[in-house]
Formats: structure tokens, sequence, C-alpha cells
């Protein structure tokens, strides 16, 4: 396979990074002994431990090829989807709206980025799907709370499955001079929205005072948000040889990224606080679910799609 | 051969469509002989309780079906007695004794899934139970009566529609109860119960 040699050097970056992870959360843990941190420390390994887990999932995906990230992202969708309808109060009068969206809706899109059919993709979820649903709904004749039960199931198909969609979608920019490195793009964003969220995990534990959303997510503090977003923005400053961005150019996508991703991050932090939920769901150790850890992702990956194609595309 | 194959995917795409999550809050998944009290909206309920089991459990424990159901068509009888050794009772009120079945399954050792309302429920708290978890509990004294609260099964697959839809289950493992010397019936269907209702994850 033409996997970029830069892919590989990345992965071989993220395993160093994981075992020293994974070294100072032993220390930690041998430290804390039964102490008051030792629930924090406990959820940091689980945290690494699923980390080791994605990371070689998505080595695996890397290397057996752009079929294999557009396979692997449906898959998710429908993982972060699911979690998302699970929230909803869905009645039984949307079943087959929901079916529709599952097992049409999520394959039929996923395909078209599949095959890098560009003015459909863009159009499909929000028009097609858009107008189904409500259809599909009314025909089962069931009126009440119409307008929120359709609103609710429109939205997680937008945010889990038309967003998200636009990870892979990156495979199919043209961009001069960046032929066969698609993939770089898609390991770029994920890397930085990704890392985003550890670095301001990381600099909200060891310096994290004020709370920056406190109605929203307790969680978040300003030192988070300022040092996750500023050492993001570096890093992506110093990945721009994989991207077709100059230096400067790497660092402003990095910021955009990674701003937005903290943005999506609240807005999803708000759905679970209003459903009085914690985590969406429990499928990674010491993560939550999958929407838990894609919701930046879900935001910032159309964002970073469009301006890519926008200012880089032919 | 095949049916061990046939049992391996169905339990594998209802792992995929709901996640089959267990939660063992009041005991352990260890294989001991348990009758598995469970609440029951979905057709889908064995199977997801089946899943949830660790695969040691799994071999040992078979799902107490309706006849009257199970038997009807091909598929389905497989299904329930080649695939899940389903131990079928008669409900229809002919049989002079229509536990005989389970209390076989219980004197070689396995371990049940039970369905304590004797139906399938609109999906919100419990309908009224028959009689049977009562004589099965008095025929077996010294086996744990395992309390399970399965959530969202019945949003799955509503009664009446034919295929299911993607959505996260969880099945809730509470503290084992048995059946008290002198204890009566209407006592002890009161206390397995509310030992199932307080399974029940906050709305």
């Amino acid at each position: 396979m033409n996997v970029p040699r830069e892919a590989l050097l990345i992965l071989a970056g993220l395993g160093v990074a994981l075992l020293i992870a994974s070294a100072v959360g032993f220390g930690l843990h041998r430290r804390a002994g039964d102490g008051p941190r030792r629930g924090t420390i406990d959820n940091l390994n689980a945290r690494i431990r699923a980390w080791w887990v994605m990371i070689g999932i998505s080595g695996g995906v890397l290397l057996a090829g752009n079929g294999a990230i557009v396979t692997l992202f449906g898959f998710l969708s429908f993982l972060a989807f699911r979690e998302f309808i699970t929230q909803t109060p869905v009645r039984r009068a949307d079943h087959t709206a929901l079916f529709v969206s599952f097992f049409l809706a999520l394959p039929v899109q996923y395909l078209l980025v599949g095959v890098q059919w560009y003015g459909l993709f863009a159009i499909f979820i929000p028009v097609y799907a858009f107008l189904t649903i409500p259809i599909l709904s009314a025909v089962f004749a069931d009126a009440q709370r119409f307008l929120q039960r359709t609103a609710e199931t429109q939205w997680g198909l937008m945010i889990c499955v038309y967003c998200l969609s636009h990870v892979p979608a990156l495979l199919t920019l043209r961009i001069p001079g960046y032929q066969g490195r698609g993939a770089l793009l898609v390991v770029f964003l994920i890397l930085i929205v990704q890392a985003s969220d550890v670095l301001q995990y990381i600099w909200g534990k060891l310096a994290g005072k004020h709370k920056i959303a406190p109605a929203v997510s307790p969680s978040k503090t300003v030192e988070g948000f300022v040092g996750g977003i500023a050492s993001a923005t570096l890093l992506g400053a110093s990945l721009w040889q994989i991207t077709p961005f100059t230096p400067l150019g790497a660092a402003a996508m990095a910021l955009l990224i990674t701003l937005v991703g903290f943005l999506g991050g609240l807005v999803m932090s708000a759905i679970k606080r209003d459903r009085g939920i914690k985590d969406w769901g429990h499928l990674l150790e010491g993560h939550g679910g999958m929407l838990d850890r894609l919701d930046s992702v879900c935001f910032s990956a159309p964002i970073f799609f469009h301006v890519t194609r926008y200012y880089f595309s032919i | 051969m095949i049916e061990r194959f046939v049992a391996w995917f169905l339990s594998f795409g209802l792992k995929l469509l709901t996640g089959a999550h267990g939660r063992w809050s009041g005991c352990a998944p260890v294989p001991v002989q348990r009758v598995y009290c469970v609440n029951h909206t979905s057709h889908l309920d064995f199977l997801l309780l089946w899943t949830a089991l660790p695969g040691r459990m799994r071999r040992l424990t078979r799902p107490v079906a309706a006849a009257d159901y199970w038997n009807a068509g091909p598929i389905r009888r497989y299904v329930i007695n080649r695939v899940f050794h389903g131990v079928l009772v008669d409900r229809s009120g002919k049989s002079a004794n229509p536990l005989e079945p389970v209390f076989d399954a219980l004197a070689e050792g396995q371990s049940l899934i039970f369905f304590p309302e004797g139906t399938r429920g609109p999906g919100e708290g419990l309908l009224p139970f028959k009689s049977g978890i009562y004589h099965v509990a008095r025929h077996a004294p010294n086996v744990d009566v395992v309390p399970v609260w399965i959530d969202n099964s019945y949003r799955v697959m509503p009664k009446g529609m034919f295929f299911p839809i993607p959505l996260l289950c969880s099945m809730t493992f509470g503290v084992p109860l048995r059946l008290l010397e002198q204890e009566d019936k209407d006592p002890f269907l009161t206390r397995l119960r509310s030992a199932m209702l307080e399974l029940q994850p906050p709305q």
C-alpha cells in the first residue's frame, strides 16, 4: 500500500508518547496508593489503556488504506448515532424513520463519500434525509411532540453521521502537489482535535482553577482551555510538513480546529447536562461513550473540510 | 456445531445493535446456579440477557419460554429448542404441572432466565407477577433468585414491529434473594417485584 511515510512516523511517535503516558500513569498509581487521588488516577490509567486500543485500531486502518478509513468512520458514526438516539425519547411512530436513518441514510452517506460524489454527499442528509424523516414519522400518525421528536432525529443524523463523514471526505479533496496524501489530512485533523482534548485535560488537572462554563460543563477550566488550545496550536504548526499548508497556515488551521472542537464539546455537554447524564455511553473505559470522544471532531470536521476545500482544493 | 455458530451470530448481532451492557451491581458474573428474574418487554429480552453473560455462564443458562409462541413455526422452534435449549412451558392451562420442565432443568443444575410477568409488558413498570416464580423458589429454595432489570429493550423492537433499531440496552443484576422459610406467595412476589423495580435506572 502507498501509505505516506509520515503517517508511520506519527504512529511511532504516538507509540512513544503512550509509553511515556503509561509509565507516568504507573508511577502515579504507585505513589497514590489508596490515597484521596486514587479515583482520578485510576480513571487516568483507564483512559491511557483505551488510548492504546484506539491508536492501535487507527494505525491498522491507516495501513489498510482509504477504503478502510471510510468504513471505520461509518462504523464510528453508527456507534455515536446509537448513543445519541438512546438519549432521545423516541416513540413507536419514529421506529421506521429511525430504521431508515440507521440502515439507509448512514450507509448511503458513507458510500457517497467512498465514491467521492461531492455533489451528492454534501446535500444528501441536509436535503433528502431531512425531509424524509418527518414524512415517515407523520405517516405513522403520532402528533405528540412531533417537532421535538423530528428535530432530535434530524439533529442526531446531522451531528453523528453528516458532520462526522467529513473526516473521510478529506480523502476526496484534490489539492495541487498533495496527491495521494489525503490520509495525512485525516491524521492531522484527528490528531489535533484529540491532542487538544488531552492537553486541555492535562492543563486543567495541573493548573485548572477558574471554571469556564460552570452551568454547562463543570470540569472545563479557563487554564485548561488556554493551555490546551495554545499547545495544540503549536503542535499543529510543528506538523506543517504533513499538510498542504505553510507553518503559519498549519497553526491557523490547528487553532480553528481546536476552537470549534472546544465549542462543539460545550454544545454536547449542554445536551448531556439537560438529559442528566455524565457520559454518552460506556464503550471506552475511562472516556465514556464513543460520542464523548468524538464530540469535538463532529464539529471541527466539516469546518476544516470546507475551509481547506475553499482555499486549497481545485 | 452449527447451532453454536447461530447462537454466537445472533448474540453478536444483538451486541452490535444494543451494546448489551451488563452491570453486575448486586452479584458477580460467576457460573453458579441461579434463576434470573427479568422484566419482559420484547422478544429480544432473553437473548439480550444471554448476551450479557460471560461465555462460560451462557452454556449453563436456559431461557424459560412460552411453548405456544415459540413452537409456532419452524424458525422459532429451531431457535428456541436447538440453539438456546429453551425450557418451554405450556401456558394453556391444560397441562397438569406446567412447571415440570423447569423443575427438571433445575434438577440438572442449570440456571434459568425467567420472566415472572409471564408475558410482555408495555415497557414501563411491571405487570402483576404470575405465581410461577414462587413455585420455582419453593421447589428449589437453595437456588439464588437474581432480580434483573433490562432497560430500553422495548424501544429496540416495540410490540408489533418486525425489525429492530439500534439503541443502547443495559442489564442490571441485583442482590440475589431466596424464599424465606414460611414465606407465603404474596410477600415473596412483592419482595421480588420491588427488588426488580429498584434496579431501574433513574429517568
